[in-house]
């Protein structure tokens, strides 16, 4: 399936806007991603290995939190996106 | 959405020529200007989405414009706050704001808030409006508009941005979510750099705040498909528009439980508070002036740059470069038996490398305190901020 990375967590993924990983739930996508950009860890996943309240995953557009959060089945056509919280706008 | 005025509003035949575009489409119309004239919007913040928005809203004859800013005009916000102009440099936001506002719709009745949004001062100033449009810059405000937008019922118009990406929600409408229902917390300062460290497309607060403005309009007018419970998420990259869908979340504490009864202390919340000075210990810091006067005894410390490359062309001190994240694979090429000067744009990565340095056995590194930019305004003026 493929995972949108957005623009802040890019330099944590060799820059890509995309990648494509194996995974038969939302779990196992984002593990395979984090195997190949480690970086990326610590910006999802709190020390508690819980992800972070600022960061969201929709599958396709629904909040896998309203689905089965990481155990989410998911089919290869599927798409994954990471959307963390951003704040700017007045400076 | 619209106040209900004392007096049945009218327009002038000014006016009538003013909104003639509105007024021959059927969903305006003569009634929909009208609410269009008794509404009364604002605006927090006047600066890269406050700029577009205010501007179109005002064009389109929002009759009340509040603005809440205690900013000065910068060349730097020239880039994108396109209320401002050149010759404004050094005056109030404000002031340009409302000038500005003014010269497009001289109708529009500005109400000016030289003010710092916070806890004290928010649910008195939006009493006074009817939708809050969100263009601030930070969590901690983020936060405390949501919470007294869900406080005083009003909806909260918001849109966000970083670099090239930007994020466009209503927020805190009856039936909606709010903005906790999307992020219950935010990020611990540090994580998340902000468009001054980050950068921002000078485009993007264009694009992202008159989104803003169309929804604040069609929630003025009662038409259209608001963005309740809609994120819009927009990439000026690859020009794509995508959308996900928003829960009202039942544990929400702001607008579910309703355990948020009072504006609380959002710096705190947002962990700011005793983390404005890097965590580090001030012994090793240097200040440009120390620098200077070391440099200038023919003292040669070993310069270390801890930017991006891309920053190094803007300007540099010659220094050696090693960009913070290549730090830990690139430790090697720094000699540990020489003094070491660390420095970046502002003093923020250079103290987290003399962080690093030390754990890995530097014992004689200090940090540029201000950084480059500070180097810039106390040293050598011909050395370009930005």
């Amino acid at each position: 399936m493929k995972i949108l990375i957005p623009t802040p967590l890019r330099p944590y993924a060799a820059g890509q806007s995309a990648v494509e990983v194996p995974g038969s739930t939302v779990g196992e996508a984002v593990q395979a991603l984090l195997s190949s950009h480690p970086e990326l860890r610590k910006h999802l996943y709190n020390d508690q290995g819980k992800l972070r309240a600022f960061v969201n995953l929709y599958l396709n557009e629904d909040d896998v939190r309203y689905l089965q959060h990481e155990q989410t089945p998911v089919a290869d056509s599927d798409t994954l996106s990471i959307v963390p919280s951003i704040a700017g706008g007045r400076g | 959405m619209a106040s209900l005025a004392e007096q049945p509003a009218t327009l002038t035949n000014d006016e009538i020529l003013r909104y003639s575009r509105h007024l021959i489409m059927p969903e305006v119309g003569m009634e929909g200007q009208l609410k269009l004239k008794q509404a009364r919007v604002l605006c927090v913040g006047a600066g890269g989405l406050g700029s577009p928005l205010a501007l179109y809203l005002a064009a389109a004859g929002v009759g009340t414009l509040g603005i809440v800013d205690f900013d000065v005009v910068d060349f730097s916000n020239l880039q994108r706050q396109i209320i401002h102009s050149t010759a404004d440099v050094g005056r109030k936001k404000l002031d340009s704001a409302a000038e500005a506002i003014n010269g497009i719709n001289p109708n529009v009745d500005v109400r000016k808030f030289e003010a710092r949004l916070t806890s004290d001062n928010a649910l008195d100033i939006f009493r006074e409006f009817d939708i809050i449009v969100d263009g601030t810059d930070n969590f901690a405000t983020r936060y405390l508009v949501n919470d007294a937008c869900v406080l005083t019922g009003k909806p909260n118009v918001y849109g966000s941005i970083f670099r090239f990406e930007g994020q466009a929600s209503v927020f805190a409408t009856e039936q909606g979510p709010c903005y906790r229902c999307l992020y219950p917390e935010p990020p611990p300062p540090g994580l998340v750099p902000s468009c001054a460290e980050g950068g921002v497309l000078g485009i993007l607060p264009g694009l992202v705040g008159v989104i803003q403005a169309t929804e604040a309009i069609k929630l003025i007018l009662g038409s259209g498909e608001p963005l309740i419970g809609r994120l819009l998420l927009v990439d000026a990259m690859a020009m794509r528009f995508r959308e996900l869908k928003l829960r009202k979340s039942p544990d929400c504490p702001a607008c579910g439980t309703r355990s948020i009864t009072k504006l609380i202390d959002y710096e705190q919340f947002c962990g700011i508070r005793g983390q404005e000075k890097p965590a580090t210990d001030t012994i090793g810091d240097m200040t440009p002036e120390e620098l200077k006067e070391r440099l200038d005894r023919g003292d040669k410390p070993f310069i270390l740059d801890v930017r991006d490359p891309h920053e190094y062309q803007i300007c540099n001190l010659g220094g050696h470069l090693i960009p913070l994240k290549e730090l830990p694979q690139r430790v090697g090429e720094l000699d540990a038996s020489r003094e070491i000067v660390v420095h970046c744009k502002m003093g923020g990565r250079s103290a987290k490398a003399v962080d690093f340095l030390k754990q890995q056995g530097f014992t004689n590194v200090h940090n540029l305190v201000g950084g480059i930019n500070a180097w810039a305004d106390r040293v050598d003026p011909k050395v370009p901020k930005y």
